[in-house]
């Protein structure tokens, strides 16, 4: 491999290397996203669960 | 949504293709440039990363126009995800110039290059534009100074530019001058293709970056209301 060729592929080597950095960092943000979402739907659920006996006992009032 | 997210995909697969079609036509088609040898194939990637930097930023800049015409804060996420990918296209540019730098001239680096120096300058101005952006309180204020600033960077953009053709001694090369680009057919169809996908990989990953900040903008406020 000439000096040329080993300069031409880092170049092009950094393009992918970035790359491949950024959909890393942006797996990690989808996966924080997704757990943020299975949180939330735990909770709301937790909620609807919790009201349910109030509007049971509601016709009884 | 899901047609929001097939135009994603096909988009993401057509920068795919125009890229991986740039790299092998820069490899197996395009001859070989009689004054650098081997060495000018970093141009098809250096200038198409550096033009879609330009063109990241110019969006950013439109989009804060936008926001400060028409006070809609949508444009806000818009012009700031822009400036996001034109930074990280900036880093690349800066990136592949030096080693394109180091094997064309011996140097890593040119400070007495006006085109290098202001693109640097360029560069910072953006990145500094985080700084402002992550200092204030988030609200309308934020995105007003945040599209002010965004628009200020805008002008160092054709400055930028025209500074090589400005210049009366310089080392950077110029290949798009008034009579067309000083290079053969085929090498300018690499070119071209290389551009093409580079500013569909900058669309894709701005539209995706984009649609991750919306997401994380709506968990916020589904949270908030929750917890009320």
């Amino acid at each position: 491999m000439t000096t040329a060729e080993k300069y031409v592929a880092a170049a092009y080597g950094v393009f992918v290397g970035v790359l491949l950095l950024y959909i890393v960092i942006y797996s990690f943000k989808m996966s924080r996203l997704e757990r943020e979402v299975r949180e939330l739907a735990d909770l709301a659920e937790s909620r609807a669960r919790a009201s349910e006996p109030e509007r049971e006992q509601a016709p009884a009032l | 949504m899901s047609l929001r997210n097939n135009r994603l995909g096909a988009l993401a697969l057509a920068a795919a293709a125009l890229l991986s079609a740039g790299v092998a036509l820069a490899f197996y088609w395009a001859p070989e440039d009689a004054d650098q040898g081997f060495s000018q194939r970093i141009f098809y990637i250096h200038v198409s990363v550096a033009l879609t930097a330009y063109a990241s930023f110019g969006w950013a800049a439109w989009k804060a126009l936008r926001l400060l015409w028409r006070r809609d804060e949508r444009y806000d996420l818009e012009s700031y995800t822009a400036v996001h990918v034109g930074v990280m296209f900036g880093v690349l540019t800066l990136v592949t110039g030096s080693i394109w730098a180091r094997i064309s001239w011996g140097v890593w680096w040119s400070w007495g290059e006006r085109q290098l120096v202001l693109f640097l300058v360029l560069f910072l101005f953006y990145s500094a534009y985080f700084m402002l952006r992550y200092s204030t309180e988030p609200g309308p204020r934020r995105a007003r100074m945040s599209a002010v600033y965004a628009l200020f960077g805008v002008v160092l953009i054709p400055i930028s530019f025209l500074a090589i053709r400005l210049a009366e001694n310089f080392i950077h090369p110029v290949v798009f001058t008034r009579e067309g680009p000083q290079m053969s057919g085929s090498m300018f169809f690499t070119f071209l293709v290389s551009l093409a996908g580079m500013v569909a990989l900058a669309f894709a990953l701005h539209q995706t970056e984009l649609a991750g900040k919306r997401l994380d903008l709506r968990l916020q406020e589904l949270r908030k209301a929750l917890a009320s």
